[in-house]
């Protein structure tokens, strides 16, 4: 704005506004500084805005492109789609090879589970992924998701095991691929949430014992690592186990999983406890509610709400973790994927057997996060002034 | 108000405070309190900041324990007892100076829960009974907002309802005006008044001076955890008989 602006043509909307306001014109509407000035404006400001600027934002979009149109050309352009064998990949180095993922994909989703048989595990993740979807709404949150969960869970797990209605039994250690990594993540998460929500309780209970325990459980799990955990499950556990009971070895796995979820997520529920006011505690006493409805439906309720950041955070962690099963021999989708690239006639494709896992992977962990970005903010709609 | 005060003596005692000692670590907060409050009797408790007018009414309803002395409200005796206390805060409400109204819940689901969950009464009766003190607290057309999103008046208004909703004997008030804006605090007032009007055994901690003077049967004056004074308003304001009294009234009387 020139400080020779006299004539009125010359004069901004803003200034005009001002000047209008200033003359007592009780219309003018005088916007915020810095407001309203389109994309162009706000490239030009901020990454134009001096020649330093310019030389870096210049400098990033050259190497930011250069890196986008390799991996692009190596990703698409390039990559080879068709074939049934590593010949013509192998006589195009430089791109893809997306023909190992068609040849592979069934392997790395399902591992060593029957090849016949793998509808069924299918089927099984159509269900979970359907159940996970519905549980999302909040109408569900109450005895109809437990419901749906108890009729879908025992139907994927006639599915999975077999053994009744024709269909033929796979024992556990044929399982693999990413209906484990589910079979694990769920059901060990799920266990752990309610055990997380017990063990944040007894910590800051009044009753020494109770608190005691529940100390000295989170601190014991939470101190070894998730590894030695798993291994302990898998080789340790059996040698005290009386001779002849054989607990199945996905299963000890599973609750050596859950055991340490629910550590990491009952300090994360704490936290939540922590910071309910104390006023709410009282006021829950003051009208005779006992422990169990002031804690169900006064104090949790609000700790949780508050908490939701960090506990997807852990949810999206072990889903992840699930992954360091492959160190007892369990044969989720990474272990899959791992033994799909040690395949003597297909060496050398790991890097888009990775980018596949990676991707896989993402889908679950981005929904839990933009469903935790959603509830939070639904949550909290009615709370805002 | 005085005639009110004479006709008490033949009411039956709703809570009694026999030589009522509590110590916060080494810090004795109440020392030898003794209080009587017959039906349909409203005390006025007052006092310096510290002199624990509010933690001898939060012991009334077991917010904070007594150590020594004897406690009795409607004739159930407070002990460690869990059932005890229950029946006796299923009887006594309260009202806090910050409120402590349940923000996850709309107004009209902080009035029923306690009817719900303690009274074992129907959702729909219940929601019925909190409509009826909604209105006489003047604010039905917010059962369904959130406590966030009334003013700190309302606020207050809503809790003294939530109170009521369990049809208690008693009512226990905690500084009640304290944290409100200056022109909220009638509209709560009011409503204290109405309700002493109704024949409601009260016992109010508060720097109203102008209620007391108006509602109260009784006004005590504590200092460093004593009863020092207990007299009917005209008495108390008129002829305080201890030099402490004097010196918190024209502090608080001053301007």
């Amino acid at each position: 704005m020139s400080t020779t602006d006299t004539t009125i043509p010359n004069l901004t909307p803003r200034k005009k506004a001002e000047l209008l306001a200033a003359a007592g014109d009780p219309e003018a509407v005088v916007a915020p500084p810095g407001g309203g000035g389109g994309p162009v404006l706000w490239v030009r400001q901020n990454l134009f805005g001096s020649i330093r600027d310019s030389i870096i934002t210049l400098v990033l979009i050259v190497v930011l492109g250069w890196l986008g149109y390799n991996f692009l050309h190596w990703a698409l352009l390039d990559a080879t789609w068709s074939g049934t064998d590593a010949a013509a990949c192998r006589a195009n180095p430089d791109g893809a090879c997306w023909t190992f993922i068609g040849e592979k994909y069934r392997f790395i989703l399902f591992g060593t589970y029957p090849y016949g048989e793998q509808w069924r595990p299918t089927i099984m993740m159509i269900i979970t992924v359907m159940m996970l979807a519905a549980s999302c709404d909040r109408r569900m949150w109450n005895w109809r998701a437990l419901a749906m969960w108890i009729v879908g869970g025992t139907i994927c797990g006639i599915l999975l095991f077999g053994g009744v209605f024709g269909l033929s039994y796979v024992e556990t250690s044929s399982w693999g691929g990413l209906p484990v990594t589910l079979v694990l993540a769920v059901l060990a998460l799920a266990g752990a949430f309610p055990l997380a929500i017990l063990l944040a309780l007894g910590r800051r209970s009044n009753l020494p014992l109770i608190k005691a325990l529940c100390v000295g459980f989170i601190e014991l799990i939470r101190g070894v690592p998730l590894i030695s955990l798993l291994i302990m499950a898998s080789v340790m556990l059996p040698l005290f186990l009386p001779t002849g009971v054989n607990i199945d070895k996905l299963l000890r796995a599973l609750i050596g999983f859950m055991l340490f979820a629910a550590a990491y997520l009952a300090e994360v529920i704490r936290g939540g406890l922590q910071a309910i006011p104390k006023g709410q505690y009282e006021a829950a006493d003051a009208m005779g509610l006992n422990y169990f409805n002031k804690t169900r439906l006064i104090i949790l309720p609000q700790a949780l709400r508050l908490v939701i950041p960090p506990l997807v955070n852990t949810f999206i962690g072990f889903f992840k973790d699930t992954s360091l099963v492959y160190i007892i021999g369990i044969f989720d989708l990474l272990t899959a994927g791992d033994s799909a690239v040690k395949d003597p006639a297909w060496r050398g494709f790991a890097n888009e057997t990775y980018l596949f896992l990676a991707a896989t992977y993402f889908v679950f962990c981005f929904s839990m996060s933009r469903y935790s970005q959603y509830l939070e903010r639904d949550l909290n709609k009615s709370q805002r002034r | 108000m005085a005639q009110a005060a004479r006709n008490l003596d033949a009411e039956p005692v709703e809570i009694e405070l026999h030589n009522v000692n509590k110590w916060y670590g080494q810090f004795h907060v109440l020392r030898d309190v003794n209080l009587t409050v017959r039906k349909g009797e409203k005390v006025v408790v007052c006092g310096p900041s510290g002199s624990g007018k509010s933690t001898l009414i939060r012991c009334i309803n077991r917010l904070e324990e007594h150590q020594a002395g004897d406690i009795l409200v409607d004739g159930t005796l407070l002990t460690n007892d869990v059932k005890n206390i229950e029946i006796i805060r299923r009887d006594v409400g309260m009202v806090f100076q910050q409120f402590n109204l349940f923000p996850h819940l709309t107004i009209i689901d902080n009035l029923t829960l306690a009817p719900i969950w303690v009274r074992k009464m129907p959702r729909k009766d219940a929601e019925e009974l909190a409509m009826m003190y909604l209105e006489r607290v003047r604010i039905p057309e917010q059962a369904q907002k959130f406590p966030g999103q009334l003013s700190g008046g309302q606020q207050q208004r809503v809790a003294i309802a939530r109170a009521l909703c369990m049809r208690p004997k008693i009512m226990l008030f905690d500084e009640p005006t304290s944290a409100l804006d200056p022109e909220m605090v009638k509209e709560v007032l009011d409503v204290m008044v109405e309700l002493a009007n109704e024949g409601m055994t009260m016992i109010c901690v508060t720097h109203e001076m102008g209620f007391a003077r108006s509602v109260a049967d009784n006004v005590v004056f504590m200092d460093r955890g004593e009863v020092v004074e207990m007299a009917a308003p005209e008495e108390f304001f008129a002829h305080p008989k201890s030099e402490r009294t004097r010196l918190f009234l024209s502090q608080i009387l001053a301007h």
